[in-house]
């Protein structure tokens, strides 16, 4: 990076430092008492950022995996940093889901006591195993890495190489075939942690976990599409043949997803009548519209079309695309999560008991994304740690196919 | 309104026998006064006395005054209550029925309830929805008082990730302050909305003065005051965070003082009679009796939840 890019990186990334720190001194000493989520609206910015992250973990892990149980040659280069990334995104998003609990010491209690009818308990018993299995997938990709036989090599004339990649191949795609199906389930399962509750009708539809898994592999791609196209390592040749290849993965999958998407709002709006048609008017005409319209279908998928289509072999345009949809598919959770909170579950109800927390309205106070800057801090700070130690080295252990 | 035959209990031979029992001492009290004037009925009211003693109610129900007016419906619901207590858990069943016409819209029960379990900011177990219907001349207001519906198949429960939250043998749903990790899905699986989260704040602190309107000498005294629910005495302590702040909270029938021979506060505080409680397990009681009237509607019946709150239309 130049002087001046880094320079404005590291303001940045201390301004949101500082800002997080404080936010999260206050959630040590206030509690949830500076939140403007309520009873009545009982999940906010932190649930939906737990969602975004957590998605973009599985979104990252499956692609990663894919390319390493596939040996898909010209991806071979995005396992490693995937798998870094995933880990990173499974952290953030742990820790935010943490700050979220109303008594965060007693989480241990999903393991000590159990209910396996909840989505929930499911999804934690799910993280148990992933996050490990994310871990041991790293540790193989390392024990893969040419340049540490390399090394080895040196001192052994060249006969430790072989056999020791090939033991670290075959382990990395047994974990892989088994952290697919894992990825998968837990992705949507995020889904279904709200497609399972009768009480919300705008939650309760068997679309949600297909929506949310298609969500995770198009956040999680995004995001690589930056990296790569971003990261001076991918300048070379191979680099840019993986830079186009994404670019056409991030096109099709956004293209799904607008297909997921205009069925999920049209088919309850068609003949504008029914429970949910408005409640869809107020995302796209209410007080959600801002949120859908600028930040969603404008930077989220309008802009980063045109740069994908119109340049796609340009590496700042791919970079720009893949920040943009990454970044901005927080609104998207946001939209799939809050809407499903305003409605009264009884007529009046908003009217029989004045309180601010019995508000069926919600808007993230400053304090919330506060602990939401210190969170992403956090990431960008292991991030960039792990960026300059042998972790981040884009060598992926993929054979080839002979 | 879905109350088969089937789901009306069966005479269970204790309950039966507990309720003669009941009888007995009605009758008792009556044949007690006639002893004065028949002395050879006097063996039979010594009898009578005799079964009252082998089924003597829990030391810590009071006693009743003499003399009770057995025609005033909290009179017989506190009776009820007594009797029901005499029974093991699993064959009682808590249920309200709350008669809309008589719902004056006073929210006495509200206040009440917040009183009895010192509510804070941003819990409340009892609001009364109000709504108008029709149109002049021909309009009125009614009144919806929402406590927990206490359902037979409760959507809240097994949501729950660590098992806190349950239904009892006797029908109410409860929550386990001690063990609940406030992740709050219980909130959003409840279709009435009748579970609330509590924040951690205090109406004399002072964001949450200002936020809730109020004005004058904050009262923190009666804020920190102990609280009873599920019968365990507890205080709410700022920057303790104890339980329950942080917690999931709802309406549990004011347990604590049922099990105590006591009335749910709204019940005993409704200024228009409108709240009645008792045990759908005894086929003698008040409650019983109204569930069987042609009147009776229970909320969203179509989500099949089985609520154990009936309203009188
Ligand atoms: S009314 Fe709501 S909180 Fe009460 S038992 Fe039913 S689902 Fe649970
Ligand atoms: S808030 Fe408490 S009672 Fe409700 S689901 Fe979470 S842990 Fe269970």
């Amino acid at each position: 990076m130049k002087p001046l890019g880094r320079k404005i990186a590291w303001g940045v990334w201390l301004a949101l430092a500082a800002f997080g720190t404080w936010g999260v001194y206050l959630r040590m000493t206030t509690g949830h008492r500076l939140a403007n989520y309520g009873s009545y609206f009982p999940w906010g910015l932190w649930v939906a950022v737990y969602v975004y992250f957590s998605g973009m973990s599985a979104g990252i892990f499956l692609l990663s995996m894919f390319v390493a149980v596939f040996r898909i040659r010209p991806l071979a280069r995005l396992v490693r940093p995937g798998l870094f990334i995933s880990a990173i995104a499974l952290l953030v998003a742990l820790l935010s889901i943490s700050f979220d609990l109303g008594h965060m010491f007693r989480a241990p209690e999903v393991f000590l006591r159990p209910n396996f009818h909840s989505v929930m308990t499911l999804m934690a018993w799910l993280y148990a195993a992933y996050f490990p299995i994310i871990l041991v997938a790293l540790w193989l990709d390392l024990r893969g890495d040419p340049s540490l036989h390399a090394q080895r090599d040196d001192a052994s004339g060249g006969q430790a190489r072989e056999p020791a990649r090939q033991r670290g191949e075959r382990c990395l795609r047994c974990i892989g075939w088994l952290g697919i199906p894992l990825a998968v389930v837990f992705s949507s399962g995020l889904g279904g942690l709200f497609a399972t509750l009768p009480a919300k009708p705008y939650w309760y539809q068997s679309l949600y976990p297909v929506l949310f898994l298609v969500g995770a592999l198009l956040s999680g791609s995004a995001l690589m599409l930056a990296v790569v196209s971003a990261g001076q390592r991918f300048q070379d040749e191979e680099g840019v043949r993986l830079r186009r290849i994404l670019v056409r993965i991030v096109l099709g999958l956004l293209a799904f997803d607008i297909i997921i998407e205009s069925a999920e709002i049209l088919v309850p709006m068609w003949y504008a009548v029914g429970p949910e048609y408005h409640l869809y008017r107020t995302i796209l005409f209410g007080r959600f519209a801002v949120l859908f319209w600028v930040v969603h279908v404008l930077f989220g998928i309008a802009v980063p079309l045109v740069l994908l289509i119109a340049k796609p072999c340009c590496r700042w345009a791919a970079a720009a695309a893949g920040i943009l949809i990454a970044a901005t598919f927080l609104a998207v959770r946001l939209i799939l999560i809050l809407p499903g909170e305003i409605t009264p579950e009884i007529k009046g109800l908003r009217e029989a008991y004045a309180d601010p927390r019995l508000s069926f309205s919600y808007v993230p106070s400053t304090f919330e994304w506060a602990v939401v800057a210190f969170l992403i801090a956090l990431g960008w700070a292991v991030f960039v740690l792990g960026n300059r130690t042998r972790l981040f080295r884009d060598a992926g252990t993929v054979p080839d196919k002979a | 309104m879905r109350i088969d035959k089937e789901d009306l209990p069966v005479p269970d031979p204790e309950v039966t026998a507990a309720n003669r029992a009941q009888n007995a001492i009605e009758r008792g009290d009556f044949l007690r006064k006639a002893a004065m004037l028949a002395a050879g009925t006097c063996s039979l009211a010594v009898g009578a006395a005799a079964t009252v003693s082998r089924r003597e109610a829990p030391a810590r129900v009071p006693a009743q005054p003499d003399g009770a007016d057995l025609d005033n419906p909290l009179e017989r619901m506190r009776r009820e209550l007594e009797r029901a207590l005499r029974k093991p858990m699993e064959e009682r069943k808590w249920v309200m029925v709350i008669d809309r016409q008589k719902c004056i819209g006073c929210k006495a029960c509200t206040v009440s309830c917040a009183v009895e379990n010192d509510l804070p900011p941003g819990v409340v177990y009892r609001p009364v929805t109000e709504d108008e219907v029709g149109q002049f001349p021909h309009v009125r207001r009614v009144f919806l008082p929402r406590p927990c519906m206490q359902c037979e198949k409760p959507p809240c429960t097994p949501v729950c990730p660590v098992t806190a939250t349950y239904r009892r043998p006797d029908g109410v749903v409860v929550v386990d302050y001690d063990i609940c990790i406030g992740c709050r899905y219980c909130l959003n699986a409840c279709p009435y909305n009748a579970r609330t989260a509590d924040f951690g704040e205090f109406f004399t602190e002072p964001a949450g003065r200002e936020a809730a309107g109020l004005v004058g000498e904050p009262a923190t005294a009666y804020e920190h005051r102990a609280t009873f629910e599920y019968g365990k005495s507890r205080r709410r302590e700022h920057g303790k965070e104890r339980s329950p702040m942080g917690n999931a909270r709802k309406c549990h029938f004011c347990l604590h003082r049922v099990e105590n021979g006591m009335l749910p506060a709204c019940v005993a505080t409704c200024l228009g009679g409108a709240t009645l409680f008792g045990d759908y397990g005894d086929p003698a009681s008040l409650v019983h009796e109204l569930v069987g009237s042609t009147r009776v509607t229970r909320l969203k019946e179509d989500l099949g939840t089985e609520p154990s709150v009936f309203y009188l239309a």
